[in-house]
């Protein structure tokens, strides 16, 4: 079972890269905010099957804390995108 | 009142991420959720009350399966947009009309609209709220507001209000 | 108890997959994040769902179950600032849109 988890956890890293082409490819500069915010929350699959491959349970509260800082990056880069300073 | 509430919920909220009931460990999330309780406790819900009654959380629980069937509806919704050779999306910005009062009622609306088949909330301006649809398919104001927000509308003002 | 966690994170990479499609696939930003919000948060809280189905209820498996809400609110209020910032930031509605009642009111 192990196995197939591990072929499981290199696909999902090979997801990323169409994250990563729109990152680069993006027309607009939202394109490419877009494209930051999906691979944050894929990097927290990748932190969950990872905890189950190597059978260490902290990885999973390496992947709450990514949950929370990729939201405030997020909401920081949208509020750059708005024409706001950051302390309105 | 709601810095007790939420004191409360940062603890509880601190034992469920340790696991771990001993003296020290509790006296220590005692102390970080009463910093927390000070700090954030003026932005919390205005009034906690409403929320002890038992029968809110009956609607909430009804309320939570029909999230999750639309959830995964929305899911295939997606799934054969995207995957269709032609794909079939004709997008635009439409303004829809709720009845809701209360700033936390609005905003579980509109999180729950940006989870469902095709659409996505842009703004809230006062009774309106704008929602960017990937499939506009009627034009009528009426029919299209009970599309998108009539299935939630009644169990969130049960729930909160 | 093993081959449901495995069926479910088998789900969950296969959300994860139509989202990236369709985030390659669809013509403009509101499109794009409509597809790759819906379909990669579900596929994530179906991974942590298979996490939680392996681990049962004991410390890690909670650790599962706390993070999907946290996913679900983070992602959605996410999703709606960064549409909100691509409009006041001037990006137009694709070719293909047909209405557009948000562009006469002030925006704040």
């Amino acid at each position: 079972m192990i196995d197939y988890l591990n072929i499981l956890l290199y696909v999902q890293i090979a997801l990323c890269v169409f994250c990563l082409y729109r990152i680069i490819r993006g027309p607009s500069i939202a394109d490419r905010m877009v494209g930051i915010d999906i691979f944050g929350i894929l990097v927290v699959g990748i932190c969950a099957i990872l905890s189950i491959t190597t059978h260490k349970a902290f990885i999973l509260d390496i992947g709450i804390a990514w949950i929370i800082l990729s939201f405030i990056g997020t909401l920081t880069l949208a509020k750059y995108l708005s024409g706001k300073k950051l302390n309105e | 009142m709601r810095y007790i509430a939420l004191f409360i919920l940062a603890f509880i909220f601190w034992l469920l991420i340790t696991m771990n009931i001993s003296v020290a460990n509790i006296i220590v999330g005692a102390v970080a959720a009463l910093v927390t309780a000070l700090i954030f406790g003026k932005h919390f819900i205005k009034d906690v009350i409403p929320f002890l009654q038992p029968q809110r959380y009956f609607w909430l629980i009804i309320y939570l399966i029909i999230f999750i069937w639309e959830c995964i509806r929305a899911n295939f919704d997606v799934a054969y947009r995207v995957l269709h050779p032609a794909m079939p999306i004709k997008p635009g910005i439409v303004k829809v009309k709720m009845s809701l009062k209360k700033n936390i009622a609005k905003t579980i609306l509109a999180n729950s609209i940006t989870m469902t088949p095709g659409t996505i909330s842009v703004d809230i301006i006062d009774d309106y709220i704008y929602v960017h649809w990937i499939y506009v398919s009627s034009e009528d104001p009426e029919k299209y507001s009970q599309k998108i927000s009539g299935r939630f509308e009644k169990f969130i003002k049960k729930i909160f209000e | 108890m093993e081959y449901i966690s495995f069926i479910l994170i088998c789900i969950g990479i296969l959300f994860n997959f139509f989202g990236c499609i369709g985030l390659m696939r669809l013509p403009d930003v509101y499109n794009r994040l409509q597809s790759a919000t819906k379909c990669v948060t579900l596929g994530t809280c179906s991974i942590l769902l298979g996490v939680l189905f392996h681990y049962g209820f004991v410390e890690a498996g909670v650790k599962a179950i706390i993070a999907i809400p946290l996913l679900f609110f983070g992602a959605t209020v996410a999703a709606h600032a960064l549409v909100k910032g691509a409009y006041i930031f001037g990006v137009k509605l694709g070719d293909k849109s047909v209405k557009d009642d948000y562009k006469d009111v002030p925006k704040s």
